[in-house]
């Protein structure tokens, strides 16, 4: 307890919050023999390749479909369909391949990364690098910029970012910003300077894309350009939304131990496919050199050692929805995962304590 | 002055990995190459200090376990960010089933 005055936590990255996070070394790890955590971390350019050439064919296929009906009501599930695969499924690509786990080969990562990148609207430097933070200091506040739920969280924020309203109109203010050649303070705080031109540039070009489509709309008084490039990021990340809301939310902040701080939540394979496996979080926090692909299987090597992984996103979201209501009305507040009997305890660490407004 | 000192065994690292090896205060990683030579660089990513021996080798490249940020231990040069730093290298000498670094 510190004697400041109560008061809500800051959680910008320069503001009275952003003191320093937690030594690497300190973020608790689950035991694993080194021989088998080998095994898991293998990049393999196979499953990559199937994986994502899966998505891009059923992405380009579901869009044929889009562009074949319309102007008939056929339009309507074919945009549907579309949009999860373009939205969707783009903005878990972005992910993996920013971590650099999916292919063995690189430039195979770098590819999908940028393509996966500009169907999400993210700026693919200031993105790897803000990442990189989210990793050293997740959850953490005042150093990690992607605390999607700032506490008292906003509820309506996050079912209007089911169409990426919040979120996805920030990336495009960004968009125009870096295009600019202009940072945020907090920006500045992850971007280093030798990435900062190609990340002015890319955004110039993503952007000089955008308005391309936006005039072979307006040239062909057409909304398909639109509904192919550029909305799908709206209307069809839903999914993505749906299903990442409940990495973080409602649970413990400054605590570096990820079995606390995140969630892994089941899926069926489908949600697993569009979602890339992200639904194990807490193995991916724990170990973020394991591409999503044996996620699963790092999942069985550490759970006694983990919480129970949630049997749904229904079941995550029914702890996660009330804990959320209470924290509007008590920041304080947050779920606290229980480990099992035979779980490694969480070792103690030191962060300061802040006093919250009620 | 050079200072040789002995890291480990040539078995105690398996092909395509990497051992941490302490010596005064200061910690190194002892690579063993897919065509069994052996390196040695510094054991911690210039990116966040965090110990490259829990990483992953695939070639000549050692993969920071943390953020992917990668470097070539033959040259000790950074070759992905976030690493952006390069790392140290040290000279290695194997002698009678011995790896030896020439450490400060």
């Amino acid at each position: 307890m510190t004697d400041e005055a109560p008061r809500f936590r800051d959680y910008s990255l320069t503001g009275i919050d952003a003191r320093p996070g937690f030594e690497p070394g300190q973020w608790y790890s689950s035991p694993i023999p080194r021989k088998r955590l080998k095994q898991l971390m293998r990049r393999s350019d196979r499953k990559g390749l199937i994986n994502n050439g899966l998505w891009i064919g059923l992405t380009v296929v579901t869009g044929c479909l889009l562009v074949a009906t319309w102007g008939s009501w056929w339009a309507l599930p074919a945009a549907f369909v579309y949009g999860i695969f373009y939205g969707s499924g783009a903005d878990s690509r972005w992910h993996e391949c920013g971590h650099g786990t999916v292919f063995k080969t690189r430039w195979l990562n770098n590819v999908f990364y940028h393509l996966a990148s500009f169907m999400s609207l993210k700026n693919p430097y200031l993105w790897r690098w803000s990442h990189t933070r989210h990793h050293t200091d997740t959850i953490v506040v005042g150093r990690d910029p992607e605390i999607a739920f700032p506490r008292p969280p906003s509820i309506l924020g996050m079912f209007t970012n089911l169409l990426y309203l919040r979120s996805g109109l920030k990336e495009f203010d960004r968009m125009i910003r870096l295009s600019l050649g202009r940072l945020t303070d907090d920006e500045k705080q992850y971007l280093i300077e030798s990435e900062r031109p190609p990340a002015f540039w890319t955004s110039r070009v993503h952007l000089a894309v955008h308005l391309s489509v936006v005039g072979v709309s307006i040239w062909t008084q057409s909304w398909l350009p639109l509904m192919l490039i550029g909305l799908p990021s709206f209307y069809g990340s839903w999914l993505h939304h749906l299903l990442a809301a409940t990495q973080h939310a409602g649970l413990a902040e400054d605590l570096p131990d990820h079995r606390l701080n995140s969630r892994t939540v089941y899926l069926n394979p489908f949600f697993s496919f569009i979602y890339s496996n992200m639904n194990y979080h807490v193995e991916h926090h724990m170990y973020p050199m394991v591409p999503f692909y044996t996620l699963p299987e790092l999942h069985e090597e550490i759970k006694n050692d983990c919480p129970p992984a949630y049997s749904s996103s229904i079941a995550a979201y029914r702890e996660m929805i009330p804990a959320m209501l209470r924290q509007r009305r008590d920041p304080n507040h947050f779920v606290r995962r229980p480990l099992p009997e035979q779980a490694n305890p969480t070792p103690h660490y030191v962060r300061p304590q802040f006093v919250y407004a009620t | 002055m050079s200072n040789w000192t002995r890291a480990c065994a040539v078995d105690d690292i398996e092909e395509e990995d990497l051992i941490r090896f302490d010596h005064n205060g200061r910690t190194y990683a002892v690579y063993r190459s897919p065509s069994d030579e052996y390196f040695c660089t510094d054991g911690l990513c210039t990116h966040e200090q965090v110990h490259l021996a829990d990483g992953l080798v695939m070639d000549y490249i050692i993969e920071c376990p943390m953020h992917n940020g990668q470097f070539d231990y033959r040259t000790g040069k950074a070759m992905r960010s976030p690493a952006c730093v390069d790392l140290r290298t040290y000279p290695v000498r194997v002698e009678n089933g011995q790896v030896f670094v020439e450490v400060e």
